[in-house]
Formats: structure tokens, sequence, C-alpha cells
């Protein structure tokens, strides 16, 4: 039987006696994750003075930064940069389902595309699907899942999609390494 | 900025490097990524990583802060010639990103730029499409982080 996020999150997250039993009662694992739908994440709101703090770190672009500057760009309007929109899709996947999940990191990104400026004000929203998950020829006790994000904005406008692989521990592993 | 016109495939920018301090990967890990093995030293031992390592976002980050270095640099000495400086266009996203080896606290990564193709735009002729091959090397000479990069770049006698 097919066991989808929803499921997990109310027998892990709302029932009492899950939370008397070992923590990795509650830890996602590679057998977790089915093909398909995994959930709907969000909203995030997005603040003007924190596009401006991504930038003047990381991207310090004028329409990531300043009004004027950025009415005039190709962007029409302050837009946040996106490797911010980046941070905040992976923040996003942690607080919905990385940080229970048994992640041991990702080897990369397949493809990201950045589909519309987001913008101050701006809800985001996370759709997240499981394309593929595969066991690890190299490292036994582990699998590979391939996600796929769309992050969008309150209006349903798509404003960046990826897929991007991650490595997850097996719920046999004791059993392969012991093997 | 070169315009379209001014670039080939094969040319290589070295863009600088920068430092990952424990104290930056943990900031930037506690406000978007924050996985044990990013926030501890002690998570970090214990994980694939085998110490404390930047998140994998952080070291994107980090290369788009000197390719922006870079192209601020490259435009206001072409403005110092007093050449029209061209304004690249947003950029539509990358592929083939990959985090070849952990960023681990005290790593210094050098990144460059290459370009690996150009073409014209069908649909909008007054833009040239740019693929360049970014990557990060560490201070043993390992390479961390590649990926390939898709830009937007002006024409040269297109362009109003």
């Amino acid at each position: 039987m097919r066991v989808d996020w929803v499921e997990i999150v109310t027998k892990c997250g709302h029932n009492r006696a899950s939370r008397k039993m070992s923590p990795a009662m509650n830890t996602l694992l590679f057998e977790d994750f089915k093909l398909g739908h995994l959930g709907r994440f969000g909203p995030r709101h997005v603040t003007a003075e924190e596009i401006r703090e991504f930038a003047a770190e990381f991207d310090p672009q004028p329409m990531h930064l300043d009004e004027a500057a950025a009415s005039r760009s190709l962007l029409k309007g302050l837009a946040g940069s996106g490797w911010h929109l980046c941070s905040i899709v992976m923040r996003m996947m942690f607080d919905g389902f990385i940080g229970r999940t048994a992640s041991l990191g990702s080897p990369g990104v397949n493809e990201l595309r950045w589909l519309a400026p987001f913008r101050p004000g701006d809800e985001i929203m996370l759709e997240v699907e499981v394309l593929e998950a595969r066991l690890s020829r190299s490292r036994p006790a582990t699998g590979i899942v391939m996600f796929k994000m769309v992050a969008s904005n309150a209006a349903g406008q798509p404003l960046c999609e990826m897929t991007s692989p991650i490595i997850v521990q097996r719920r046999d592993a004791a059993a392969v390494e012991g093997g | 900025m070169h315009f379209f016109e001014d670039l080939k495939v094969g040319q290589r920018r070295e863009l600088g490097s920068f430092t990952f301090t424990a104290d930056a990967i943990k900031a930037f890990a506690a406000r978007f990524d924050p996985q044990r093995f990013h926030l501890s030293e002690e998570e970090g031992r214990k994980s694939l990583f085998g110490g404390l390592a930047a998140s994998g976002w952080h070291v994107g980050s980090a290369c788009m802060k000197l390719l922006v270095a870079d192209g601020q640099r490259q435009a206001s000495e072409a403005a110092a010639r007093g050449e029209k400086v061209a304004i690249w266009g947003p950029s539509p996203g990358f592929r083939e990103l990959r985090w070849i080896r952990p960023v681990l606290a005290g790593d210094t990564i050098s990144f460059a730029s290459e370009i690996e193709s150009l073409r014209e735009s069908s649909s909008r002729p007054e833009w040239g499409i740019l693929e360049a091959r970014n990557s990060g090397t560490n201070q043993r000479g390992e390479p961390v982080y590649s990926m390939l990069a898709i830009a937007f770049v002006p024409r040269r006698n297109k362009s109003a």
C-alpha cells in the first residue's frame, strides 16, 4: 500500500505514543519515498529586507538591491537573487521533509530553471515530487531519491523548478552493513 | 561586461577565491540548510563529509558572489576605456551542478568560469545564449564544484 507524506506526518507528528519511541521511528528512510507526489509545503513569506540582505552578501546586482534601479531593469522591480530563491527552497525542503529524513547529503542538481522573478511580499509554496528512487551501487546501505521541486507564488505562477537527487539511508541498512 | 560578439568558446576567467569559515558555514546553514552536518563539527565528522561542511547552496552562492564582482570589474574597466558596457540579461538557470567534494571549515575555494558554448537566440535576435562551466577548486587543487550556467548576453549591433 502506498504511504504518502500526509499519512507519515499523521503517524509521526500527532501521535503522542510514537514520541516515546526511539527517534528513529520518526525518521524518513529510503523506503518511505514512493514515486509521485510527496507534498506541498509553505507558504514562506518573503520580505524586501531579506532580499536586499542576501543580495548584499552574495549577488550585489542593482535589481536585487535598489528599487529605482530594479524598476529600470529587465526584471521591472525589486526581485530576489536566484541563489536566494534556491536557498529558500532548500529551507522549505528542510522544514517540509529533509529535516526528518535520514539524508546523507546531495551530489548535485541535474537541472534548475529560474522561471519568473520572486518579489517582496511573495508567499512561496513548494510542490515536491519523487521522480525516481533506486538503490546505490557504491553504498549499499543507501538509496538515491530523485526529487522534482517547483516553487510558485500565491498567484500560482511557477518561479523556479529543479531536479536534484538526495542520498538517503535504507531501513535495512544495519543488516546490509552486517552482511 | 562583454557583448556576445566579443566572447569565444574556451575563454576562461579566474574569479578569485572565497574562504569558508566555520562561523560563516554555520550562519548560512542556520538560515537556509540546517542539516546537522552543516551546523556542528561533531556531526560533520560523523557524516559522509568527514567534517563541518558548507551547504552546497552556500558554495553556489559564493561562486555567484565572485562572478558578480568579476562582471562589475570588467564593466568598470570597459567604462574606463570609454567603451559601451553590455548589460547581461537574467539567467534562465543551470544544469549539471555537481558538489564533487565537501567544502569543509577553513577551506579556500578558487572559482573560475569558462565558456563552453555560444549560440544566437532564434526567438530573440537581440540576445545570444552563453553556456559557461563554473567551477571551484580547493587549496589542495581538488575540484569541489562544477556547474553549467546559462546566460543571455546582448548582441552588439542588435541592442538599442
